[in-house]
């Protein structure tokens, strides 16, 4: 994908979480977004999911710019999948349900035909078995591979995950980046908020590292990760490697 | 004492989950109604009270009119009084401040205020100047507007209690405003507000009784005309608090079956 960023700038009551991002990327199938806490991590990745208008700048993906009014932002939302830390299934419809939902209601799916589609989906990554269950019955890690699946479903042009196994244990934190993976495998595009480097640097073509609302280094996935230049780079990852 | 003994009296309980088998239930039930017979035997019996029934049921005929007026106010000034509060928790919500200012001193002012005035306001000023005469019509708008007060409440607080992450949820898979409140946000409201709600519905039937001031021939006034006929208050009022527990106590029971029926963790 094409990303553009031209000095994007987002605030919350006076904070700024982004404090004028600027970016090219062209050909990057997958992107990885790390830094520490706090840093826009998450807020950047809002924003390119529609959820948050920036206050300044400009964002153009694949040489279309992000849209601004209701309307659109609802289709350029049903275009792409997102993913986030927790409660992303609703709670009182099934994994099938929960699925059929956005085929249904936002892509013009008949019922059947989404039912049928969606339970090829749940049987292809083994969740076949939990389609009946809601989510307060299935496993953390289940609970997020129904919601990657729900963001597949709709055939995005590109997913984006917000930290996606940051409230998981360490067995499901696997399962779920398996998923990932095979997706990445697939040829799947997306963008992910993540903690876990050392899948950050096998799944992620390009690394970007945010801190203070800034973009402070970025770069091809293996020379960000194994030659970091900036001082904060190397800090940030001799401090989350060190365990 | 044995595990199976002391089931028959009490409760086993772990957090919120009780298991409680079929014979204590029933002993529990009967125990309780053996009590409230106990003691209202025991009060009544020391009552020095001439019974007459056969006086009241002379006049049969105007309970079994006046608990259907009843009913029939009740139900529609209930199912209007669902819409109104729908309106008026939404209109909270309204990017249109006229409008949620609105619904607030609606709220603020229903809820302050005796019902009883309420009625007398509506009837004698309200609807006379709108030109509706009907005390019928009035009296069910009247408790439309009191009750959708409190629904309002109960369902905005049900709308509220529908977590942030939920809307985000709602929004990244692309459904519009309404379709987040007709699939995500209403279907989870519902399993929450339907006690308070049913509650709600059991003071309305009650408080139909209060349009006995304007005159609207209901249950409550009916019983009292009987009483003024004939001297026989017990015999008179009576009938009247079955007559109410025969409308709650259904809704009670449908408002515990639609709640076994929409559970689920969350």
């Amino acid at each position: 994908m094409r990303l553009r960023l031209d000095g994007v700038v987002k605030r919350f009551d006076g904070v700024t979480a982004l404090d004028g991002i600027s970016l090219s990327l062209s050909g990057a199938r997958s992107i990885a977004l790390i830094g520490p806490s706090g840093g826009g991590k998450s807020t950047l990745l809002r924003v390119l999911a529609g959820l948050e208008l920036p206050d300044q700048g400009g964002v153009e993906i694949d040489d279309v710019p992000l849209p601004t009014d209701g309307e659109s932002l609802i289709s350029y939302r049903r275009s792409i999948g997102t993913v986030f830390q927790s409660y992303n299934l609703f709670p009182h419809l099934t994994a099938l349900e929960n699925v059929t939902l956005p085929l249904v209601q936002a892509h013009g799916y008949a019922k059947e035909a989404a039912n049928g589609y969606a339970m090829e989906l749940l049987d292809r990554f083994q969740l076949a078995s939990h389609a009946g269950k809601r989510p307060y019955e299935l496993s953390g890690g289940q609970q997020q591979r129904v919601a990657i699946v729900r963001a597949v479903a709709i055939k995005p042009r590109f997913l984006l995950f917000d930290e996606p196994t940051s409230a998981l244990d360490p067995e499901m934190t696997a399962e779920v980046l398996d998923l990932i993976a095979e997706l990445r495998a697939q040829g799947r595009e997306f963008i992910i908020v993540t903690h876990e480097m050392g899948f950050a640097k096998r799944v992620a073509d390009h690394g970007i590292f945010l801190g203070a609302g800034k973009i402070v280094e970025e770069g091809p996935a293996a020379e960000l990760f194994d030659t970091p230049h900036t001082a904060e780079l190397k800090a940030f990852l001799g401090k989350v490697l060190k365990y | 004492m044995s595990r199976r003994r002391f089931q028959i009296l009490f409760a086993r309980s772990k957090g919120n989950h009780e298991e409680i088998p079929r014979f204590g239930r029933t002993v529990g039930v009967i125990s309780a109604l053996f009590l409230l017979a106990l003691v209202f035997s025991f009060a009544f019996s020391r009552l020095h009270y001439g019974w007459n029934w056969d006086a009241v049921y002379q006049y049969r005929q105007k309970f079994v009119s006046g608990w259907l007026i009843t009913l029939a106010i009740s139900a529609a000034s209930l199912v209007a009084s669902l819409i109104i509060g729908l309106a008026a928790a939404l209109s909270h919500r309204s990017p249109f401040l006229p409008l949620r200012y609105l619904g607030k001193v609606y709220v603020e002012l229903i809820r302050g205020t005796p019902l009883l005035v309420q009625i007398l306001v509506f009837f004698y000023v309200v609807a006379d100047a709108f030109g509706i005469g009907n005390r019928y019509v009035v009296g069910t708008l009247t408790l439309a507007f009191f009750a959708g007060a409190y629904i309002s409440e109960i369902i905005r607080a049900g709308i509220e209690s529908v977590g942030e992450s939920q809307l985000d949820s709602a929004r990244v898979i692309g459904l519009t405003p309404y379709q987040t409140y007709r699939y995500v946000v209403f279907p989870q409201v519902m399993r929450r507000i339907l006690p308070p709600l049913a509650g709600q519905f059991a003071s309305l039937i009650k408080d139909s009784s209060l349009l006995s001031i304007i005159a609207v021939s209901e249950f409550t006034l009916n019983a009292q005309e009987v009483n003024a006929f004939t001297y026989s208050t017990m015999e008179s009022y009576l009938p009247l608090a079955l007559g109410y527990l025969a409308l709650t106590l259904p809704i009670s029971m449908l408002s515990k079956y639609l709640e076994r029926r929409y559970r689920y963790a969350s």
